[in-house]
């Protein structure tokens, strides 16, 4: 009897479950928009509202950064330099005398425009590359699928550093962050793709594909309407995810010192501070503000990305 | 099915071929010349122009290609303009570094992420869930570098619990057990930071996918059926659940050796990422070829095994 009970758990779950369907399912009766669905269900996520409000902050701030710091984040003052935290100095000042706290703010402006528009340009690619590949099977999939595999098998650092090296030197660094972007967009689609790409191979091989076709929906249509839509739920993951991975990518090819590069900031190459023994042990202030604003940037964008899977994909 | 994977081994042959191509002419247009980094700094121009006739690259780039593949393929990569002797000698020394790094990491990560992976999906919303869910999103979100930073400041710096960097005390000429011990003592701090990054993703991984599957119509057949919730887990969903799995293990065999580059640089551990990194900003031609080769074959062999799991896995999907 003992075991039968223990059984029991998982029904009782999904008793709760349906409630919560039935429930849904008479809100819809008061004829809510998807949108607003999706609101409702986002915000009943505590830890996603709480992300999404610490995020704003981030983001307001690192918007409005000439409002909150009176200082120029370029301006030097070599007779000011290498100072502590101070009044005037919230983070104090780097080796050029630049206030710190102004190149942290402005340093997240960069980070999170690389991260934004780096994911843009992989949605686009991504969607599009898989989608086709998917539902035409075939020779179309074989060709893009290997296409798909080189960029891939692109070791991914490495290109990053040649081009940031062959191009590199012909601009100038307020350029390279455009490159970064470009570069971590154009790399990072493929596992999009792929991912696509798999669930349309299995989605295809369901009924109501073959009931499309059978009432002669074209098939540009099928894809974009009936197939796409399905994985919706995988590509906003991955979107938030790329976001957050994004910055990730950049801040750690910043550190490197093979991203965007000084004198424009990023929380990144500000971190590079640390990579000097004296400045590790001794002004933790450098290297711990920056770090930490990509760790909180990125986890909100993750925690905002859960948020968002479980409110538009009914499946999860 | 041995048909299948034996086609697909063909098919990587043009694959790794153009990948070599076009990695060969990203690598020829950089600017700097090996020449100047591998002579005497006074030689004269006509002694430059010498070297590089014998190195061949006063040559078309396709006639370079052309031979750099002959060569290549005997194996040949040429001489490390770092290290000054030939790049096949120095690269097996740096792969076997960073596999003895990360090798026991990802065994470990696996082992127990999939379980906690299934047990936060079955127990959705527990406590345990709640835990992993935060370790997880704590785990992917922090970036490596500073988290191995963190570690050397909190650690080595204040605590002098540990070295701050390498992979053996310098000068040490330690055999045997100690030698091992030695390693080990300095493989404590980067081996965290790339187990909880692993375990952190991994599990998210595990949960998600097994999540998916939990709810779908199928399982709760099963369920109504009168199924032990033993055979329903483990038998119904996690099957199903396996086929996201078992690509990330494909995706994992390159990061095994490229997602160290980051933790490599900070821990100053000599192994493969950390040398591709000084090899491009030391612009050593061959060596930089030779790693990206590497690691473009690597990944490769990894797609390929995530793609014949998926197939082994899942028979919706059709091998033709």
């Amino acid at each position: 009897m003992g075991e039968k009970n223990m059984d029991l758990k998982p029904n009782n779950l999904s008793i709760e479950e349906s409630l919560s369907l039935q429930e849904e399912l008479e809100s819809q009766q008061e004829i809510l928009t998807p949108f607003k669905l999706i609101r409702r269900k986002f915000l009943k996520r505590k830890p996603s509202v709480v992300a999404l409000i610490i995020l704003s902050i981030i983001i307001l701030a690192v918007a409005f950064a000439p409002f909150i710091v009176k200082h120029d984040p370029y301006e030097l003052n070599m007779t000011n330099s290498n100072q502590p935290p101070s009044r005037e100095h919230i983070l104090g000042t780097d080796e050029l005398g630049r206030d710190y706290f102004a190149r942290v703010l402005y340093g997240g402006r960069v980070a999170l425009q690389v991260g934004i528009f780096a994911v843009i340009i992989q949605i686009v690619i991504g969607t599009i590359i898989g989608g086709i590949a998917g539902y035409y099977g075939g020779w179309i999939d074989n060709v893009l699928m290997r296409i798909t595999e080189v960029f891939m098998s692109f070791p991914f650092l490495p290109l990053v550093i040649t081009i940031s090296a062959v191009v590199g030197v012909r601009i100038s660094p307020e350029q390279k962050m455009y490159l970064v972007m470009v570069i971590l967009g154009v790399l990072s689609w493929p596992s999009l793709a792929r991912i696509v790409r798999g669930q349309i191979l299995s989605l295809r091989e369901q009924e109501f594909i073959l009931a499309a076709k059978a009432l002669g929906i074209k098939n540009t249509k099928i894809i974009w309407k009936h197939l796409i839509p399905n994985t919706v739920g995988y590509i906003v993951v991955n979107a938030t995810l790329g976001v957050a991975s994004a910055i990730l990518q950049e801040s750690a090819l910043s550190f490197l010192g093979l991203g965007v590069a000084p004198p424009v900031p990023t929380w990144g190459n500000l971190i590079q501070y640390a990579r000097k023994m004296y400045n590790l042990q001794n002004r933790p202030w450098l290297w711990i503000p920056p770090g930490l604003l990509i760790f909180a940037t990125v986890m909100c964008i993750n925690l905002i990305g859960d948020g968002l899977r479980d409110a538009i994909d009914p499946k999860s | 099915m041995l048909k299948y994977i034996g086609r697909r081994l063909i098919h990587l042959i043009p694959v790794v071929l153009l990948i070599s191509i076009l990695i060969f002419t990203i690598i020829k247009l950089t600017p700097g010349d090996p020449v100047g980094a591998n002579l005497d700094p006074r030689s004269t121009a006509e002694q430059k122009e010498a070297e590089r006739a014998r190195l061949g690259l006063d040559k078309p780039i396709p006639v370079q290609y052309w031979n750099w593949l002959k060569r290549s393929i005997k194996g040949d990569f040429g001489n490390s303009y770092i290290y000054k002797v030939p790049v096949s000698e120095v690269v097996p020394g740096f792969i076997k570094n960073s596999f003895i790094l990360n090798v026991f990491v990802y065994i470990f990560a696996f082992l127990i992420s999939i379980p906690i992976g299934i047990i936060t999906a079955v127990k959705q919303y527990s406590k345990t869930d709640n835990f992993w869910s935060a370790f997880s999103i704590i785990g992917i979100s922090m970036p490596t570098f500073f988290f191995g930073l963190l570690l050397i400041y909190f650690f080595s710096v204040r605590l002098d619990l540990f070295p701050i960097s390498g992979m053996m005390a310098v000068g040490s000429k330690l055999t045997g057990l100690a030698k091992i011990k030695d390693t080990l003592h300095h493989m404590i701090l980067p081996g965290t930071v790339l187990i909880i990054g692993s375990l952190a993703s991994l599990v998210r991984y595990t949960r998600t996918s097994m999540l998916e599957v939990i709810n779908q119509d199928y399982i709760r057949t099963a369920r109504s059926k009168g199924l032990e919730e033993k055979v329903v887990i483990y038998k119904h969903a996690f099957r199903n659940a396996l086929i996201p799995i078992v690509t990330i293990v494909g995706f994992t065999i390159p990061g095994l050796f490229s997602g160290a580059v980051m933790l490599e640089t900070v821990f100053n551990w000599p192994g493969i990422g950390r040398v591709l990194v000084d090899a491009v900003n030391l612009r050593d031609y061959n060596l930089m070829m030779a790693l990206n080769m590497f690691f473009a074959i690597l990944t490769l062999l990894g797609n390929l095994l995530a793609d014949i799991g998926y197939a082994l896995v899942d028979p919706r999907i059709k091998v033709e």
